[in-house]
Formats: C-alpha cells, structure tokens, sequence
C-alpha cells in the first residue's frame, strides 16, 4: 500500500506493507535513525515521536495509521546548528550517558515543555514514567528538563524586554 | 523484529462505513483504535487477522464526554488522555481521573482509548473495572444503524469475549445519574508505574439527605475471569449509614467473592486481602467525596 505522511515538515510517500511500524518506517525506509527501536513492546519508550504534536511510542503504532498526518522526531528539534534547549539541558546536565533513551526523552520532555513551561519535579517524573533509562537514574534527566525550562522562560524574558 | 503477521490495512472514515466493512469482511476483520493492547498481541501472534480497520479518524465523531442531568455519555474513541484532563468528568465521576492516572504511562494514554480497552476485555483491564463499579451500559451499533444496550455484565462474555458481533462496533458507554449526593473512587496495586493491576478496585456510593447509603457498588479486576461487580456488597451497604465496620464487612465480602488466581504478580492469598484493604479504602475515600 502507499503511505504519505509529513515528517519534520517533508512530505514523504512510500510504498510500504500494512504491517509495518511507524519506527522501522522512520528508521528504515526513510533513514531516520535518530528515533531508536527498543522494546517493541510500548515499554521502555525510546521510540518515542510526536503525531500530530502528541509524543507516542512508534513502536505501537503502524506507518499506516501516521498516513495523512504529521509527525516529529528527534531530528526535527535542532535549528540548523542550534539546539533546541531540551537538547542543551541534556547536553549541560548530562542527561544521558550512553545516549539509547535519549532521542525518546528528548521527545517527551519538549511536549511537557510547550504544554507545562514551568514543570515541577514530580510532573516530570510523571510525564517520563512510561519511559526507562538505565543509565542516569534519571536524577540528571530531571535536571536537564529544568535547566530548558529555566532557560526559555529567562530567553523570552529577554525578548519580551 | 516483532511485526503483525501480514494483514490488509484499511482506514474507516465514518461508524457507517466501518459497519460496512466489517459486515463484508467479517471475523477476518478486526477493529484497531489506539492499537497499544491490539498490536502487541498481534506481534506475539496472540491475535491474527487479514484485515485491520483502522478507526483513528473515527475520533471525530465518537471522541466526546457529554454531561445532561441523567447520564453521562462518552464516546468510545476518547483517549485515556482526554478521560484524565476531563474537569467535567472528575467532577462528577472522579473514580475516572483516579484510575486514569494509574493507567499504563502518559504516552500510551494519548492513544489508547475507552472503547479500545473496553473491548480488549482483558480481566485485568481498568476501565472495564471503573465501568462495571458504574453501572454503565454499552451502546453497540450494526448493520442498518441498528443500537443496542447492553449492561457491562452483558458486555464481558468471558476472557478477551465482548458481547460486540463480528459486524458490529461499540459506540458510546452510557452511565446512570442519580438524584442523589454520589462519591467515587478507585485503587489499583501494581508492581511498577505503568504496569497491570495486581489487583484493583472501584468504588461508587450514593448518599441520602440524612447521609445513608441509598446505593453502593464495587467492581474490581484482575481477581477472576471479568471485573467483577459485587451485588451483595450492595445489598449490604444499602440502608445503613457509612462507617468503618461497614467497609470491613464489605472487604470481607470482596475478599471471599473473588476468584483470584496465583501468578507472577502475586498469590492468591495476598489479592484476595489486596481485594479487601482496596476495597475499604476506596469506599472511605467515595464516601468522603460524596460527603464533601
């Protein structure tokens, strides 16, 4: 079957089996191998994506189903050279160490960001519990989803000024 | 690699034309909505079928949770998302925003859907649970637009069994108001965020002008073949007025009415007082709620 669907703002069809998931479509089919391929079993959440501007495991979900609509992944958060705060705040507070969760946090935390600019501690923890790290505890995690937030809300203060 | 079996994808684009299909395609066809409970078993090829119908585009029309002073009537495409950010809804029912919360991850809710768990009929599945302690009834809509409406009772045959045909779809979930002051509450044991119940419970009491019970229920799940609603804990509570002793009678009844089975998440002793304690606890919470 034929499948089209925008990613990153490309749009892109392909020729693909109803069977397919939307994380073996990315990585695949159209090379996208930031969105990495864990558990295949919507639990760990290292394939994490944004369709439709909701993160959702890709793992669980066919290329099929993202045809017609738009989806978001790790590679869609830089500016060019420039990173997106939710990446500096990993990049700053080591919010990774062997980096294979990373791309799905990243994912996560920049929706919890645009929906909750300010998140506390425990919102955090709540908005990444469907999701495993087996490196950082996640302690450092937390602090680089606070680090963004702190830094867009002094960025905007200064463009507001 | 974990993939589906091959199958046919096909996209409904109204409950109509979904009817449609289905009724062409029959039991080759399966429904899939968020899919988080559909596609893995169809990975572990627990699940085969030549058709998938996917009804995503469906949330249009049966994405809603719509208040009128004698029910409530939520659309079987609603996410799990929408049940937990829904003020309407936890103001009225929040037994809905307490198991919402406790509902596999934050990611997965913004896919999976009432309907969807509904019709897994999984015996540990939430919701079913929350529904049953609700005394919901299920609209189920085949060929021809013909409805029909059937207790949640009806609605669980056995295991993975609904009352669902194989041309037909569940449309709306339909849960009785009463005229009365209404608390409810739900608790769930799980070994890790985001997990299936050990056990759970529900727990749903109408109070009178002088504060008497009128009515109570309890549904629990992952204790037996269904959730289980519990008829005589109603009849037990009915009449008398809310109290300590009543929720330990009521455990005690919950404890001895399950049929829990021992597994990796438990033995069947500790659900059953799993059963017991959740159930107390979540009746002293509805109670304190109706009471507020």
């Amino acid at each position: 079957m034929q499948v089209t669907m925008t990613v990153n703002g490309t749009e892109y069809t392909r020729e693909i089996e109803g069977r397919m998931l939307l994380v073996h479509f990315l990585r695949d089919v159209l090379g996208l191998t930031g969105t990495h391929w864990g558990c295949d079993t919507s639990n760990c959440g290292v394939c994490v994506v944004w369709l439709d501007g909701e993160p959702v495991k890709s793992c669980t979900v066919l290329a099929a189903m993202a045809g017609g609509h738009e989806v978001r992944t790790v590679e869609g958060l830089a500016n060019g050279a420039e990173l997106d705060p939710i990446q500096e705040g990993f990049r700053q507070c080591h919010g990774l160490q062997c980096g294979f969760c990373t791309p799905g946090m990243l994912m996560t935390c920049r929706a919890l960001l645009d929906k909750n600019p300010d998140p506390t501690e425990g919102e955090i923890r709540e908005a990444i519990s469907g999701q495993i790290c087996r490196c950082t505890g996640y302690s450092s995690i937390i602090r680089s989803v606070r680090w963004a937030a702190v830094h867009e809300a002094s960025k905007e203060e200064a463009t507001a000024q | 690699m974990q993939v589906p079996a091959p199958f046919e994808y096909e996209r409904a684009t109204s409950v109509d034309q979904a009817i449609g299909l289905l009724e062409r395609l029959g039991s080759s066809a399966r429904l899939v909505a968020g899919g988080h409970s559909l596609l893995p078993m169809m990975k572990l090829r627990l699940a085969n079928f030549e058709y998938l119908i996917d009804i995503n585009d469906l949330h249009d029309e049966l994405g809603y949770i719509r208040l009128s002073d004698d029910e409530v009537r939520i659309g079987a495409m609603t996410r799990h998302r929408e049940l937990l950010e829904s003020d309407v809804l936890a103001g009225v029912f929040p037994i809905f925003r307490d198991a919402e919360r406790v509902i596999a991850d934050p990611v997965v809710r913004n896919r999976g859907t009432l309907g969807g768990s509904l019709c897994q009929a999984d015996p540990s599945e939430d919701l079913s649970a929350v529904c049953t302690t609700l005394d919901a009834s299920c609209v189920i809509r085949g060929p021809g637009g013909a409805e029909r409406v059937v207790t949640m009772e009806e609605f669980h045959v056995g295991p993975y069994e609904t009352a669902v045909a194989d041309n037909e779809i569940l449309t709306e979930i339909r849960i009785p108001r009463k005229s009365f002051r209404v608390g409810s509450a739900y608790a769930k044991v799980e070994r890790r965020a985001g997990d299936w119940a050990v056990v759970s419970a529900g727990a749903a009491v109408w109070l009178d002008d002088a504060k008497r019970i009128v009515d109570a229920r309890v549904g629990l799940a992952a204790v037996g073949p269904n959730t289980t609603g519990i008829p005589e804990i109603s009849a037990a509570l009915r009449g008398h007025e809310p109290g300590e002793e009543l929720y330990r009678l009521a455990g005690a009844i919950a404890a001895r009415s399950c049929d829990p089975v021992t597994d990796t998440r438990g033995s069947a002793d500790y659900k059953r007082h799993l059963a017991d304690e959740l159930t107390r606890r979540t009746l002293r919470t509805a109670v304190d709620r109706a009471r507020s």
